[in-house]
């Protein structure tokens, strides 16, 4: 039997124990009207032979492609002892770190986390993850308004080149708490400054500034902290937590720096997998962490006053606040953040900022490449890790030929942002070469119907 | 006692031992000075091999399933496969861009379309959503349906969610969440919800109830058709908190107990693992009712392809809750392991969970421990409660915890439910041998035994962890949530 261990002689003895004739027998309480047979639409189980050979069929069923598409996640290099450490069974089958003497290598684990986060962002503490970029955002915006000095005000702006479907994610988790999301001025692919007059009659809660943003543009980050806590609204960052590798942390933004920090943490680590699992990253100020979702690891002594971990700050949380609670959030995405702390140590501070200046060499190569093609041009710059280009023609009739050809060729922008024309974002990470980006402008040059010297 | 050494505290300035980044550092020309970091993260400087040696070291201080029996209630941890593991990090499954064609990703979009149509016979519901995940998100996505459900008839006024006294926190979390209020309302002395209770709480504010069966009481609710009938009759939803399926997988449906929505735990029932606190996946399944509201994406088949649902194929849904598809990994993960079990395999273990569970409290009870409800036929999961112990010796439901780690076993869940004091809420799932169970009651035997004859020594466990008790209202006061190197902060 799959897993369960009994022998005939074990249930016997078992069941008489227990006083019963068989296994239906411990099921009496159920009403008889209520209990099934079994489960007819399932079918019969299978040998561990017989579904490795199914998934394997299902896994050579997906099509791989040469990836110059980003739009939220990276493929990236991951090193090989991540995932080796990661799955070993003590991190992979253990519970939530509840019994702290049970758990100090998960929980020494999530401190180290805490510390390498909230220094990769600048900012004073940490959570242990939320569940992926997007509920990071939402929890965020949720956060800022319970923390907010403009009390009253239900409503965060954010600027409008932040990632879309977390926009719908957020839009659908704050919905029932009547929290709005307003939209910042935009143009050239940021926002714009000289149109902020417009909201200045208006409270709101916080201000959310994508770092890069969702088309690889820089936002006006240090005006934009300073003009909203001119405002006492609260500033969050929404970050790529490569990017700021190189890019100024949100500590650093303004003259008071960001209050919170919040982005997807995949590109540390974490394989596409087809979106998950991911995980959200957030980090905030010393004096909002009363404020913050999600579980927290504080170092204390045990009682002959050796260094140990624990998770603090409960009363925060659901099991102890219950309705009160800061969020609902229970699990979270711990083997992820498993796999990131080992990520970020084996790259180290100099690694990773290799790595992030690598994706912005290569995206600038690509976008030189693709702009040698007549009527392919860069929309906006500067730009980091990812860019913007307008095609001559329609943008998903060439993508789905790019793909054709083996290319996953970037993310069409025109149904999110119909006002930027035949635009393509496209970006190359540190894995992609010279010989990669070459093919991909001679396919792209193949997709527009253009004859191209090789 | 074995410690390991912040991995902070192991870096040294300039050493530098990787292969994982570029050989050098590109120059970066284009951008302004004001848009960039001026001092470097603060990250540890280690070799790989002091990488691999820290992170192993401290795997080896942690209890998990692999290395410990965990008999911890309501978190079902059985064992988790290898072979799920293995199959879904196949690099075909891995390499899968969330945004690439749906004509890419067929391998994946099947076996997702067939974990739907399993979740639907498990449950006997007619629609499934995978994307939310974790139970909380699951639960979010019910209570934000059933809403959806009332508003689009029209009927605005139904704000009110009833949980019993013994719900999990993330129910009354979760009905603010969504901008309802949480209703409490008392469990009888039998375990059961009390009905009378129940009928003075509905009326026409209710949106909905949150219920789990059996309960985390470790009792199945036998009056829940009743119970249906009550909220039916007065408006209202049923949400099903499926945490406890394993209790009634292949015996009895949510469907047909009249609830409307359920979430399913993968990281509990289908043995998806628990990972150090994450990440599950918490998917939801409806009847036809709600069916049009459930969260996207959804998987859906075309022309015989595949394919992603979205806004437009499902116009009243209540939107997305991430963004992309939810925790696909996992969700192969649980794929895998239901086809390994198969209709009888599933069968089987909520047969097992009960026989195992119904065994150990059998003991107990016969080695002389509180059974918090002796009347009742025990679950997957058991209460027993220490009261007794507590008032004669002075030990408590933590002290009895913090012994069992000693003795190799990890602690069952302590004081929740909330309502039974100085409890143990015991779940031993049915992977566990009956060798096992009988070295679990020797354990908790001996404990009780040390209470009575020194309950000092007692309180002094554990003695043979890593570190021994901590000092949490320090944690709390003088709060030290990242490390800072001793000439101040890494920064
Ligand atoms: C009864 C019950 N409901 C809900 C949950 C929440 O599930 P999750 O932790 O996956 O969010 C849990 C698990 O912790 C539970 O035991």
């Amino acid at each position: 039997m799959p897993f369960i261990p009994h022998t005939d002689d074990d249930l016997a003895a078992m069941l008489q124990t227990i006083g019963v004739a068989d296994i239906d027998a411990l099921f009496d309480e159920i009403p008889a009207a209520l209990r099934v047979g079994g489960l007819p639409a399932v079918p019969p189980g299978m040998s561990e032979a017989a579904v490795v050979r199914l998934m394997r069929a299902r896994a050579a069923r997906n099509v791989d492609s040469l990836c110059f598409l980003g739009a939220g996640a990276y493929e990236h290099h991951i090193p090989a002892a991540v995932w080796e450490l990661a799955t070993r069974g003590e991190f992979y089958s253990a519970y939530t770190p509840y019994q702290a003497e049970a758990s100090q290598g998960t929980l020494q684990l999530i401190y180290e986390y805490q510390s390498m986060l909230a220094g990769l962002v600048d900012l004073d503490v940490s959570n242990a993850s939320l569940y992926d970029g997007a509920t990071a955002f939402a929890e965020a915006c949720l956060m800022a308004v319970r923390a907010s000095r403009n009390r009253n005000s239900r409503r965060v702006l954010v600027a409008r080149y932040l990632h879309p479907l977390w926009r719908k994610a957020a839009e659908t988790l704050l919905r029932g708490q009547a929290v709005e999301l307003v939209e910042l001025p935009s143009s050239g692919g940021r926002t714009d400054m000289q149109a902020l007059a417009a909201l200045d009659a208006q409270d709101f809660a916080a201000v959310c500034l994508p770092w890069p943003n969702f088309l690889g543009g820089l936002e006006p980050v240090d005006e934009l902290t300073d003009w909203a806590h001119g405002r006492n609204m609260l500033v969050i960052a929404v970050c790529n937590p490569v990017a700021i590798g190189l890019l100024k942390p949100p500590g650093k933004w303004g003259a008071q720096g960001a209050d919170i920090a919040c982005g997807e943490g995949q590109p540390l680590g974490i394989p596409l997998s087809s979106g998950g699992p991911y995980f959200g990253f957030m980090a905030c100020r010393q004096a909002l962490v009363r404020q913050m979702p999600g579980r927290i690891v504080g170092q204390t002594l045990d009682i002959e006053g050796r260094r140990g971990f624990t998770l603090t700050l409960q009363a925060r949380e659901q099991h102890i606040r219950r309705s009160k609670a800061t969020s609902n959030i229970c699990t979270n995405q711990g083997l992820m953040v498993t796999a990131a702390t080992i990520h970020l140590c084996l790259l180290g501070s100099e690694g990773l900022r290799r790595v992030a200046a690598q994706c912005h060499t290569n995206t600038r190569a690509l976008v030189a490449a693709l702009t040698s093609l007549p009527g392919v041009d860069l929309q906006f710059s500067p730009y980091f890790h990812e860019a913007v280009l307008t095609l001559p023609q329609p943008v998903a009739p060439v993508l789905a030929r790019l793909a054709a050809a083996g290319i996953l060729g970037g993310h069409d922008l025109q149904a999110d942002f119909p006002e930027l024309g035949h635009a393509l974002l496209v970006c190359a990470t540190e894995l992609r070469t010279a010989e990669d980006i070459e093919t991909y402008r001679q396919a792209m040059a193949g997709a527009l119907g253009m004859a191209v010297a090789t | 006692m074995r410690r390991e050494d912040l991995i902070f505290e192991q870096s040294r300035p300039g050493r530098r031992a990787s292969t994982h980044a570029p050989a050098t550092i590109a120059a970066i020309d284009d951008l302004p000075a004001s848009v960039l970091r001026e001092a470097p993260p603060p990250l540890p400087e280690v070799s790989e091999l002091q990488v691999v040696r820290h992170f192993t070291r401290l795997s080896q201080l942690n209890f998990s399933i692999d290395t410990h029996f965990y008999p911890l209630g309501s978190c079902t941890m059985k064992y988790n496969p290898r072979v799920s593991n293995t199959l879904a990090m196949l690099p075909g499954f891995l390499a899968r861009h969330p945004l690439e064609p749906d004509s890419h990703a067929q391998g994946v979009l099947e076996s997702l379309f067939d974990l739907q149509e399993l979740l639907k016979a498990a449950t006997g519901m007619s629609g499934v959503s995978l994307t939310p995940m974790a139970g909380a998100q699951g639960e979010f996505a019910g209570i934000a349906m059933i809403r959806a459900w009332h508003l689009a008839r029209g009927d605005t006024g139904r704000t009110q969610i009833i949980v019993p006294d013994a719900a999990h926190g993330t129910n009354p979390a979760t009905a603010s969440m969504c901008g309802c209020e949480a209703i409490e309302i008392p469990t009888g002395p039998d375990g059961d919800v009390d009905i009378d209770a129940l009928r003075r709480a509905v009326g026409p504010k209710t949106a909905g109830i949150m219920l789990t069966n059996p309960s985390t009481l470790g009792v199945f609710e036998r009056r829940i058709s009743e119970i249906a009938d009550i909220v039916h009759a007065a408006g209202g939803l049923l949400y099903y908190d499926g945490a406890n399926l394993n209790a009634i997988l292949g015996r009895a449906l949510p469907a047909g107990m009249g609830f409307d929505v359920v979430h399913i735990n993968l990281h509990k029932t289908f043995s998806t693992p628990h990972g150090g606190g994450g990440p599950g996946a918490g998917v939801v399944a409806v009847n036809s009712r709600l069916e049009p509201f459930l969260p996207i994406p959804i998987v859906g088949k075309r022309d015989g392809s595949y394919v992603w649902l979205s806004e437009a194929d499902r116009p009243q849904s209540i939107g997305r809750l991430s963004g992309f598809m939810g925790n696909t990994g996992i969700l192969l993960r649980a794929y895998v392991y239901m086809r390994l079990l198969g209709a009888e395999g599933m069968r089987r273990v909520s047969g097992y969970a009960t026989l195992n569970a119904n065994y150990l409290s059998t003991r107990l009870a016969a080695a002389g421990f509180t059974i918090a409800y002796p009347q009742r036929r025990a679950s997957h999961e058991f209460i027993i409660s220490l009261k007794d112990v507590a008032r004669d010796t002075g030990a408590t439901a933590m002290d009895f915890a913090k012994a069992l780690l000693d003795r190799g076993f990890h602690a069952p869940t302590t004081y929740f439910p909330l309502l039974v004091p100085e409890c143990l809420l015991i779940e031993p799932t049915e992977t566990e041998t009956r060798q096992e169970l009988d070295a679990f009651v020797q354990a908790l035997c001996e404990i009780r035994d040390l209470a009575f004859r020194d309950v000092g020594e007692l309180k002094r466990a554990p003695q043979t962890t890593p570190v021994r008790r901590l000092d949490d209202v320090r944690a709390a006061r003088q709060l030290d949530l990242v490390w800072h190197s001793r000439s101040g902060t890494v920064n």
